[in-house]
């Protein structure tokens, strides 16, 4: 089951530049919420503070809080690492391990976890977590072949099929279908509407057709200036956010006239 | 053109100027050739060295092969009385002194690799490079003398504990030699050597793995280590094998250090720790050509192209691995 | 085979999965934590450890030779030194044979190969483009930059006993040894440098009618000309402290030899070489004080320590050329 997330007062800082500034938001358990906004605003580092992500970039830091049912992200005690496994991520571009199989790849993350897996375990995992992404059918017949021979629509499916194998509690998706090709970005996005039922999704797009596709609720951020901190600007469900929007800058930018 | 140039030629030549040809074609095409040369001079080099050298080492072949024989068993006091039975333990202590000093340079040279590329801050990793680059310019000369009179005696309760703790391991069977001119000292000497080559290469292609594999990893709940196991270690598989060739091949070809620490032997000995087991062909050389007579110098000579073929190959292979890895 | 977005999978039989299975034990979650944390320390024990022989060597060297480098030592060659004593100047021998033999015999090199190795990088990359033949000269330019020195140094020895004479040694056979060492390097650089020059230049000049050759020497090289040049300085910082090829080719000798092309030559690494081999020098029972018995071993410190300053600054340069003078990347 997905679990919710609460972020309160959140300033992201890389060095001494503050890149967003104090966002407050409710990301609904088994929901779809979208980022949107124009480049530069701040969405995918907002993302990426939800499971830690952007602090592999030296100098990042934050302050205020992000619960993940009602647990700090970023209390003194919490490893970095273990928020990773309850959150995971999917990237831009698919990113598969060229080293490894198909299989390999489903099973690298709960590899880290556990020194010895039962064949007959791991089997099952295999199949379930490729058959949740939508890909079983496909590769069954080549689960040992690389994870690179794939399409690029495949391959990233390969990589959700990788991070809910570690059966997270949030996915976070970075643009996930902004190096892929129509059909396969049709095929993730019926994807991400079957996935919610398990985990809470969060999803940065470019694309407002998608946002408005799959997302129940659309965050939009934006940015007064170039060099200013981005922030969140407009929060409602998607369709508020698209038919009639509460907020000047929303509406000009999700009716194309900006951005 | 410009009017200058047309008006101070024959005035034919505006008419025809496509065709005839232009002031600095002759310039152009001797510059051409030259290149050409150039470039073929290289193949030409690297088939003289290998020529001169055969041709140099031909007595050995074609000559007496009493005299050889004599020769050689003046060379190792009658151990040995014809080539390959003198070449043979001298490219066994070459390979051995090299592969030990591989060994040692290899996981040192992969951890500072990783600490310049993704442990240390960004600043630092400029200095330790810089670092490392000063390591690499420091004549072998230097580090011979240095070994010989400073890493030599500042060494031995080291080894002299390595053999009485680790001695029923027959490499560190001792007692200990005192002073420890061996091949266990020369071989961590060359480790200092080559670390540079091999750091600097492994540096540069971790420093290329692409962000978004580390970034997989490190979504999937992975440490840092655990980060570079599964992203960075195999995007640089080749890039570290064929640093580590070419780190073997310096080491397979060094001369001074070994010349300077080393007592040598012709043994096919694998006691590290004890004084006159092996000797490598290039400190052979260099220890035995001042007083060799024609024939000695030819059989010098002869290990010298075996050497050659040798170290040609590990280069080769390595820089087909390179090669073939980008692609 | 095409995506099946429409079904919906899960429906028919994945297998259920019991997640705990999966879970991480909290002790192997500790465990990995401890590796994490023991190949950390792992790694900057790594970069520690290879300090210690660097900092060993500079520091030593330094020592050591800063206790006989004086103007004495820099003015004077090793004619009329005998055993530990000292010498009417009241000093105990010197390197100038050894530094007059050093700058010719590298001049000799830099002479030989910057020009040839420059030519072959312009062959390479203006000329050949990517045609076989220049596949095959870059790869051995690779491999020929990993010949042993040594090996270099017999061949000099095999060239000249066979076009010269037997037994020949003199200061430009060294030159030829260590050319063969720099050439690579000279190549290697160069070609990264022509690499960069953007192609629009050649073209521009191309475009306005100008010779392909005015158009490399005028355009594309005095582009890369920095690069070309701390590359050489590199290489010569490299070669500079050759030893084993001179010792066959150039030879020792005591007094100072201005001649590069006829007589034995003395370098600094083979003056530091030589020392170190005596060992010990003799002192009569009657010498007095001024009579040092490690005479040898001071002089090679010293020695070591002015060619140590050498390469280091010319080094120094070559990054400094490199740096300030770089053609500014897109």
């Amino acid at each position: 089951m997905g679990q919710q997330i609460d972020v309160n007062h959140l300033n992201i800082y890389y060095g001494n530049f503050l890149a967003v500034e104090d966002v407050n938001l409710h990301i609904a358990a088994n929901k779809v919420t979208a980022f949107i906004g124009p480049s530069g605003c701040g969405k995918s580092t907002v993302l990426r503070s939800l499971d830690r992500m952007h602090e592999i970039t030296p100098g990042a830091h934050v302050t205020g809080e992000v619960l993940l049912e009602g647990k700090n992200l970023y209390a003194k005690d919490v490893d970095p690492v273990a928020v990773r496994r309850d959150v995971g991520m999917v990237f831009q571009r698919p990113n598969p391990f060229p080293t490894m199989s198909i299989r390999q790849n489903v099973l690298a993350g709960v590899s880290l976890n556990n020194r010895k897996i039962a064949k007959s375990d791991a089997d099952d995992l295999v199949e379930w977590a490729l058959r949740g992404a939508n890909l079983w059918n496909e590769v069954k017949d080549r689960l040992d072949n690389p994870g690179i021979g794939l399409s690029g629509g495949q391959q990233q499916r390969l990589c959700i099929a990788r991070a809910v194998a570690v059966h997270p509690q949030v996915l976070l998706m970075d643009e996930p279908c902004s190096a892929l090709d129509p059909i396969s970005t049709l095929a993730v996005e019926d994807l991400i509407e079957e996935l919610k039922s398990d985990y809470t999704i969060v999803i940065v797009t470019h694309n407002m057709q998608q946002a408005a596709r799959v997302a129940d609720y659309t965050a939009f951020f934006n940015l007064k200036a170039v060099g200013q901190p981005g922030h969140l600007e407009y929060f409602a469900d998607t369709s508020t956010m698209f038919n009639n929007p509460q907020n000047e800058e929303a509406e000009r930018y999700v009716s194309g006239r900006f951005g | 053109m410009s009017p200058m140039t047309s008006a101070s030629k024959p005035s034919s030549s505006s008419a025809s100027s496509l065709t005839k040809p232009v002031s600095g074609e002759k310039a152009d095409r001797v510059f051409r050739a030259v290149a050409y040369a150039c470039g073929i001079l290289i193949l030409v080099v690297l088939a003289a060295v290998a020529l001169f050298l055969l041709f140099r080492a031909w007595p050995l072949i074609g000559g007496d092969q009493r005299t050889n024989g004599e020769v050689i068993a003046n060379f190792t006091g009658g151990r040995a009385t014809n080539f390959w039975g003198y070449v043979g333990p001298l490219l066994f202590g070459t390979v051995l002194v090299a592969a030990l000093a591989l060994v040692i340079a290899f996981f040192v040279s992969i951890g500072i690799a990783l600490f310049i590329s993704h442990y240390a801050p960004k600043r630092l990793a400029a200095a330790l490079s810089y670092i490392v680059d000063i390591l690499a310019a420091i004549p072998s000369v230097i580090y011979g003398l240095w070994g010989g009179l400073v890493l030599v005696p500042a060494i031995y309760p080291f080894w002299n504990w390595v053999a009485e703790h680790l001695g029923w391991i027959p490499l560190f069977a001792g007692p200990a030699a005192n002073p420890p001119r061996t091949v266990a000292t020369v071989a961590l000497v060359l480790a200092i050597m080559i670390l540079p080559i091999i750091t600097s290469i492994t540096r540069d292609i971790f420093l290329q793995t692409p962000k978004l594999l580390e970034e997989a990893a490190l979504g999937l709940g992975a440490t840092k280590w655990e980060m570079i196991r599964l992203s960075v270690l195999p995007f640089a598989r080749s890039g570290i094998v064929s640093a580590s060739m070419l780190g073997l091949g310096r080491a397979l070809g060094e001369t001074m250090a070994v010349l300077m620490i080393l007592s040598p032997g012709l043994k096919y000995s694998f006691h590290l720790l004890q004084a006159s087991q092996n000797q490598t062909i290039a400190a052979n050389i260099a220890a035995q050509y001042p007083e060799a007579d024609s024939i000695g110098v030819s059989v010098l000579i002869g290990t010298g192209l075996v050497l050659f073929v040798i170290t040609f190959l590990v280069n080769l292979l390595a820089r087909r691995i390179t090669e073939k890895a980008s692609k | 085979m095409m995506a099946q977005p429409q079904s919906s999978p899960k429906a028919d039989k994945a297998p259920a999965i019991d997640f705990d299975k999966f879970n991480p034990t909290r002790s192997y979650t500790a465990a990995r934590k401890r590796k994490d944390v023991a190949m950390r320390a792992l790694i900057i024990l790594a970069f520690v450890v290879a300090l210690i022989p660097l900092v060993s060597v500079l520091w030593t060297t330094l020592v050591h030779g800063a206790r006989r480098l004086n103007w004495d030592f820099l003015s004077h060659n090793m004619t009329n030194v005998i055993g530990g004593n000292q010498t009417p100047s009241g000093g105990y021998g010197g390197i100038l044979h050894a530094i007059v033999g050093t700058l010719e015999i590298t001049l000799g090199a830099m002479v030989i190969s910057i020009p040839i190795g420059v030519m072959c990088a312009v062959y390479l990359i203006e000329y050949a483009g990517g045609s076989k033949l220049a596949r095959t000269i870059h790869l051995l330019v690779d491999v020929m930059s990993g010949i042993p020195s040594i090996v270099a140094g017999l061949f000099a020895y095999s060239m000249f006993a066979i076009l010269v004479g037997p037994g020949t040694l003199s200061g430009f056979e060294g030159s030829v040894a260590l050319s063969l060492l720099m050439i690579p390097t000279v190549v290697k650089t160069t070609e990264e440098m022509l690499k960069i020059v953007p192609n629009d230049l050649r073209e521009a000049s191309l475009a306005l009618g100008v010779t392909k050759q005015r158009t490399i020497t005028k355009v594309v090289l005095r582009t890369a000309l920095s690069g070309i040049v701390s590359g050489s300085i590199l290489a010569i910082a490299r070669v500079i402290g050759e030893t084993a090829p001179l010792l066959m080719t150039a030879g020792y000798i005591v007094s100072t030899n201005a001649n590069l092309f006829s007589g034995e030559m003395t370098t600094l690494p083979v003056y530091v070489y030589q020392e170190y081999s005596k060992y010990h020098a003799n002192c009569p029972a009657d010498a007095g004080s001024g009579c040092v018995t490690g005479i040898p071993m001071e002089r090679a410190w010293s020695a070591a320590l002015v060619l140590i300053v050498i390469v280091l600054i010319l080094n120094l340069i070559g990054r400094i050329v490199a740096k300030v003078f770089a053609p500014k990347k897109k």
